[in-house]
């Protein structure tokens, strides 16, 4: 059914370096969000939090009453079976070939016989397009067949909650698009709760309920779609349309001379808004709403042009 | 500067809570037979060769050396115990680490760290599996029980090797050089060579786990895993190697002395 997960006041640190302070936000029970942020802004380090693979200097994180940030071993090895979790470059055990991989944790956490483990795996792969893979290697495929791999690794379990990091760095424009459409498809199926780090403004702008942006150690916005992508807040609008001018500059943030010479510029004008992704059989999802309902209900006049069909996954630009 | 100064006591701590943490997981059902053969397996593959053949001059340098001065003492009937005595209780071991530490050894840091850079360790912790159990309890059983063999060949091949070249060189006898293997050298000294083997099994796997484990910073980080784990084995192991003597000679007393 979906879980939710309270993130509340959490900080994290590196020796002296701080990596992100004073994080606080829900992921709503069966909702897509995509979290946001140039490199290195601790990104994965959030995810790996949020399983408990990374202890926060402080604050919490509860997922069904259960605070992973302080629990005990012995409950979070509980608490995460819960999880699916697509590691960045996929995490496929390099001695096993594809089919054991995915059949990994079945044969640890279920009593399934073969025949059933193998029904499951062959399904997964083939939601995934791996079909006629399952003997390769992980050594011996490209890294986009190895992400599909972890993916359907993921999905075994029939998880919870699904982590996505960087689902589609490293794919192609093509796979990218059929792996937007798989996670929107899985959502509506599953209807667990999704979270995705990208990089990919499309993927964020088209597929996610819900937007939030990491940048400078803290972060800097969280909410529904339709409010960061018609935000006027410089860092948000700079990131969600991919603009040169704005507070981020090619290392982390500009300084006050860069930033007094952009003064005067003008921005450009707020691209429309896109409509979000279906799943593929027409019906909405569970928690998606309809387009438009948030500025609605805020008073807030999306950009000129949102919400056509004709501008629907259009990136910024294009 | 203090925590400069102080880093190498956190990383000992670190290491011994490590060790600590592989005790625990030795106790943790179910057992990973087939990781731990596998491994035996794999550790016996890269060590057999190296050590048979650092063994053989080994022996023969130990037999020269002991043979000259025993000559010069005038007590050749001891020569072939003293050899096998040097041989057992020392250079077996010593041996037995060099290629514990530095092909066994070696090739654990390098595997679970490309693993821990692959993320694949985290990958089975959020599966739910813990990594001490499943990987590196069954790698420093597997250790012990090569280090443990290997001790045996390169006792047996380093007394065959000093037997050769005491008589084939220093013109010994070979009844003298066998009959006198009884005069100083004694059961348990067969004993401490394969206590000592043990532990260096032991110490050299959980080193080389702790370091792969905690490799960062992509594929250099892992060259740099398996660089530091065999340095700081080899100081370990001569340390160990040192006190285990000492405690030794204190508690056995020597034969005919
Ligand atoms: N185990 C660690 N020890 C020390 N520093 C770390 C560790 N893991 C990550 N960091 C630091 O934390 C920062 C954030 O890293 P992270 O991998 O989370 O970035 P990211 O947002 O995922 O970037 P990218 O988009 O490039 O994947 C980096 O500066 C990195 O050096
Ligand atoms: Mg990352």
């Amino acid at each position: 059914m979906g879980v939710e997960i309270q993130v509340n006041d959490l900080s994290k640190s590196f020796g002296k370096q701080l990596i992100w302070g004073d994080v606080t936000l829900t992921v709503p029970a069966g909702e897509i969000c995509v979290m946001l942020g140039p490199s290195g802004t601790g990104k994965s380090v959030f995810l790996k939090t949020l399983i408990g693979l990374l202890k926060p200097d402080k604050g919490s994180i509860v997922i069904e009453g259960t605070d992973i940030a302080s629990c005990s071993e012995r409950e979070l090895y509980e608490i995460r079976k819960l999880f699916g979790v697509l590691f960045q470059d996929g995490a496929m055990f390099g001695s096993m070939n594809l089919y054991d991989n995915v059949a990994f944790p079945l044969r640890e956490h279920t009593r399934k016989s073969e025949s059933e483990v193998r029904d499951i795996v062959m399904e997964k792969m083939d939601l995934v397009g791996l079909l006629g893979a399952e003997d390769k290697l992980p050594g011996e495929i490209s890294g986009g067949m190895r992400k599909r791999a972890g993916l359907a690794r993921a999905l075994v379990l029939d998880p919870e909650i699904v982590l996505f990091d960087e689902p589609d760095s490293g794919l192609d424009p093509v796979r990218t698009a059929f792996l937007n459409q798989l996670i929107v498809d899985l959502n509506a199926q599953i209807d667990a709760t999704f979270l995705i780090v990208t990089h990919d403004i499309n993927t964020a702008r088209t597929v996610p309920d819900n937007i939030g942006l990491l940048y400078h150690r803290h972060l800097a916005m969280f909410g529904p779609r339709e409010q960061l992508l018609s935000s006027e807040e410089p860092v948000v609008r700079q990131f969600l349309n991919a603009q040169r001018v704005g507070p981020i500059g090619m290392s982390e943030e500009k300084d006050a001379d860069e930033l007094a010479a952009e003064a005067g510029q003008e921005l450009p004008p707020l691209p429309p808004i896109p409509l979000q992704l279906d799943p593929s059989n027409g019906v909405p999802r569970r928690s998606q709403r309809p387009a438009g309902e948030w500025c609605r209900e805020n008073g807030v006049t999306p950009p000129p042009g949102s919400f056509e069909s004709s501008n629907a996954g259009l990136a910024p630009g294009a | 500067m203090t925590s400069r100064a102080l880093a190498p006591i956190g990383t000992a701590g670190n290491l011994f809570a490590f060790a600590l943490d592989v005790g625990r997981g030795l106790f943790r059902r179910p057992f990973q037979l087939r990781e731990f053969i596998q491994q035996a397996w794999f550790i016996a593959s890269v060590t057999i060769v190296p050590t048979a053949l650092v063994a053989i001059p080994f022996g023969a340098v130990i037999a020269l050396q002991v043979g000259g001065l025993i000559k010069q003492f005038g007590a050749q009937s001891f020569t072939g115990s003293a050899s096998v005595l040097a041989v057992i209780q020392q250079a077996a071991p010593i041996g037995t680490a060099l290629l514990i530490a530095g092909a066994g050894g070696s090739a654990i840091a390098a595997d679970l760290g490309a693993r821990k850079i692959r993320e694949e360790l985290d990958a089975m912790m959020v599966l739910g599996i813990d990594p001490i159990q499943r990987l590196v309890v069954p790698r420093v059983l597997a250790c012990m029980l090569v280090a443990f063999f290997l001790n045996g060949m390169v006792s047996v091949v380093g007394v065959a090797g000093g037997y050769v070249f005491n008589v084939v060189l220093q013109d010994g006898t070979p009844g003298a050089y066998l009959a006198s293997f009884t005069a100083l050298a004694q059961l348990p000294d067969l004993w401490v060579g394969l206590v000592k083997a043990l532990v260096f099994g032991l110490i050299a796997a959980i080193v080389a786990s702790y370091k792969g484990m905690n490799a960062e910073g992509g594929p250099k980080g892992v060259g740099d895993a398996v660089n530091e784990s065999v340095v700081i084995t080899f100081l370990l192991l001569f340390v160990a190697n040192f006190v285990l003597s000492m405690i030794y000679l204190q508690v056995v007393p020597p034969k005919g002395g």
